[in-house]
């Protein structure tokens, strides 16, 4: 065990920051789930893609820079000091890329890989089903092989960026006479193919941050199968591990909520605000669970790096940002008072922040990404070994 | 940056692990409860010959020269099977302890100590500033105590002590009356403030991470016996009410892994962060065990609440060990101090480095 960074290591931190400082966005980019914001954060991502910072742990070859996972938790750490915007692409570069990398032939990876870490392809979720949300294995949408097409029909719904996405990746029944985990495909989708229709979804605060998808006789490649027919569920089982134990939420995010949370409160202090000790036990606390989240990411880059794998355990990390992250912003909103109702174009709104808009969005947190009750039943069977039933 | 351990660590935790399975049941922990003592020197002598004392002590005063990063996981099995032995005192707090005088005017006096804990052949009781209790002082050839900022060093002999009954009977606990003319001053002023210091964070840091084990085995009573207990028909432990109870303390217990392991690097660089990061690791495993404690007990129902059942056993582990070096209330204050009123500033913090 050694806490230290190497030279190598503090030598690239200094050169993230420094890029970091002179590009990122002096005013915050409109919310990528309006058209505008889209673009405008797609503009971002093509900036990042061209300093070379896009994905720092991919390939060079896949628009990367080779780094390891230890040097994408220094990025993060950067990106989020530096206030950078949002990652439009997350779904593409966190969850999809690092997959292709695992199941993906050698012409997908070269087909999908680099125009995903530039984001001119930016990717859709499409998991859940109106009768498939926590129950995935229920998923009814089938794609039917024809020749060298998959015809797909069906409904997929909750699609995150499904809005605004070029492309959309998911599972699909190949097997009709299948049942639950089996006879499903990993496929990947263009939303531009003939067939398909997207009606976006407003969330709580009316941005289209998800959408419904629907298939009529949409046909798609063959060749767009991400690993074996029939073998989806464990490719999407190796998608879940990387959203819900590592990538999609870097510990710097909530690092990053918990200081400003602390700078709240003192300001709060500072201006005659009313806190107490159970405020400031509130922002202990959150403090402390931010730094726990992001010591055991570290430790578990440490083991993915000796060869270790993510496995069940990336439920506890899914159940500990998401609930972390709910009581960050609820605690911010008592600090701001009567203020923290107020929305930012609110004349007296001052320097509320975004501490409004956060905490609606941390309330999805425990609901996407499978519930948190999913992931307690995972576990309490699979790390507990507790009866199914 | 590598956060994880050697082949040799988790080697020496295994071997820890089968000793204490064998010699630490839950049956001879009973027993000890019905000594007078409460302690075993047949078992500290078995515990010396695979070298537990001996884990921190220098190698030229016969120790193995290992840190704390090797011993935390040795701690965690001293947890698990609920060893009530005076290990985290001893080699925890006094052996690093006695180190820092080599180089003083007590040289002679803490090599010799050093040599003889190395040995197992010497018991060290320590009572950090302001506590009135002190663990183990019956059975201790040497007490560490604190008055002012000074630190002394008295022997069994020049202290009187009233016993006081604690909750759990695997802990014997003292008030220690003492007169520090006869005791040895070890250390004053900020010499004396600093040693002071470490012993604190030392003890809480060991039972931090003898509370790891302890919360795993909560955790795991519980599951087994949801597991087998049978009601309506099924496994108790088939009840999504029942696996997200267990599910909630393992999340946490888990976190707390890795704050504990964290303050291990700490306690061993003295990082300059050491305070505060065992006080993160000792408040957090503080509620996380209490936490399991009281879930497990649900989930066991009744016969968790007898005494004849072993559940008991880590339930009090898990409380005396929480109020031990600190509470949980008193370590996050100390952090609350650091973040909101300007002790240490909150981007000094984490793993961000310092003056970077």
């Amino acid at each position: 065990m050694d806490l230290t960074y190497t030279a190598e290591q503090q030598a690239f931190r200094a050169e993230a920051r420094s890029w970091l400082e002179a590009s990122v966005p002096k005013q915050p980019l409109a919310s990528f789930d309006t058209p505008e914001g889209f673009e405008a954060h797609r503009e971002w991502e093509k900036k990042l893609h061209a300093g070379g910072f896009a994905m720092v742990p991919w390939p060079t070859e896949y628009g990367g820079r080779g780094a390891d996972l230890l040097e994408w938790l220094i990025f993060e750490e950067e990106y989020y000091r530096a206030g950078a915007p949002g990652r439009v692409n997350q779904n593409g570069i966190f969850l999809l890329g690092p997959t292709i990398m695992e199941y993906g032939t050698p012409e997908q990876k070269a087909r999908f890989l680099p125009k995903m870490a530039s984001s001119e392809e930016v990717w859709a979720q499409g998991w859940s089903e109106p009768n498939a949300g926590s129950d995935m294995a229920a998923i009814q949408t089938t794609a039917i092989r024809d020749g060298d097409d998959y015809v797909i029909n069906g409904q997929k719904t909750w699609a995150s960026r499904g809005a605004y996405a070029h492309w959309l990746f998911g599972l699909f029944r190949t097997d009709p006479e299948s049942s639950r985990h089996k006879g499903l495909t990993f496929v990947l989708v263009p939303m531009n193919t003939p067939g398909i229709t997207v009606r976006p979804i407003e969330k709580i605060n009316g941005k289209k941050a998800f959408a419904e998808v629907f298939f009529d006789d949409a046909r798609v490649p063959v060749a767009n199968r991400l690993g074996d027919e029939g073998a989806g569920w464990s490719v999407a089982m190796a998608t879940a591990g990387f959203e819900r134990g590592l990538m999609l939420r870097s510990p710097a995010r909530f690092q990053s909520t918990a200081r400003r949370l602390v700078e709240l409160y003192r300001a709060t202090l500072a201006q005659g605000g009313f806190v107490d000790a159970g405020l400031r036990n509130r922002v202990t606390q959150c403090w402390i669970r931010a730094e726990a989240y992001a010591l055991n990411t570290y430790q578990t880059v440490s083991r993915l790096l000796a060869g270790g794998k993510i496995g069940a355990e990336a439920s506890l990390n899914k159940i500990f940002w998401s609930e972390l992250d709910i009581e960050m912003h609820t605690v911010a909103l008592a600090l701001l008072e009567s203020r923290g109702e107020l929305l930012p174009s609110a004349p007296a709104a001052g320097d509320v922040g975004d501490w409004l808009e956060g905490y609606i969005f941390a309330l999805a947190g425990p609901i996407y990404a499978g519930t948190n009750e999913i992931q307690r039943n995972i576990i309490a069977e699979r790390i507990l070994g507790l009866p199914r039933k | 940056m590598e956060f994880g351990f050697s082949e040799d660590q988790t080697l020496l935790q295994q071997t820890v692990r089968d000793f204490l399975e064998k010699e630490c049941t839950p049956d001879a922990v009973r027993s000890l409860w019905e000594r007078e003592t409460g302690r075993s020197p047949e078992l500290w002598g078995k515990l010396s010959e695979i070298g537990l004392p001996a884990l921190m002590v220098p190698e030229v005063y016969g120790g193995l020269g290992l840190d704390e990063r090797d011993m935390v996981l040795v701690l965690e099995e001293t947890g698990r099977f609920a060893l009530a032995e005076p290990i985290v005192t001893t080699a925890v707090v006094a052996a690093p302890l006695l180190g820092r005088l080599i180089d003083t005017e007590h040289s002679a006096f803490a090599a010799s100590w050093l040599e003889r804990i190395a040995s197992g052949d010497a018991l060290v009781a320590v009572a950090p500033e302001g506590q009135p209790l002190i663990a183990d002082a019956h059975v201790a050839y040497l007490l560490l105590l604190s008055h002012g900022d000074r630190l002394y060093a008295a022997e069994p002999d020049h202290v009187q002590l009233t016993a006081q009954p604690a909750n759990d009977q695997s802990q014997r606990l003292f008030t220690v009356n003492w007169d520090s003319q006869k005791a040895l001053c070890l250390a004053s002023g900020n010499e004396g403030r600093s040693l002071q210091a470490e012993l604190l964070d030392r003890g809480a840091f060991g039972c931090a991470a003898q509370l790891l084990g302890v919360t795993d085995r909560l955790i795991e009573m519980g599951a087994l016996y949801a597991s087998q207990r049978k009601q309506f028909g099924v496994a108790v432990g088939s009840f999504q009410a029942v696996k997200h109870r267990l599910a909630n303390a393992k999340v946490d217990l888990e976190y707390g892994r890795s704050i504990i392991h964290r303050s291990a690097h700490s306690v061993s660089t003295n990082s300059p962060s050491r305070s505060v990061d065992v006080s993160m690791a000792k408040s957090f495993i503080g509620e996380a065990a209490r936490f399991a404690a009281g879930e497990s007990l649900q989930v066991h129902g009744a016969i968790g609440y007898t005494y004849e059942q072993d559940l008991h056993i880590w339930m009090k582990r898990a409380w005396s060990l929480d109020l031990a070096f600190g509470s949980g209330a008193w370590h996050r204050a100390r952090i609350g101090d650091a973040l909101t009123e300007g002790g240490l500033s909150a981007p000094h913090f984490g793993f961000e480095p310092r003056g970077l």
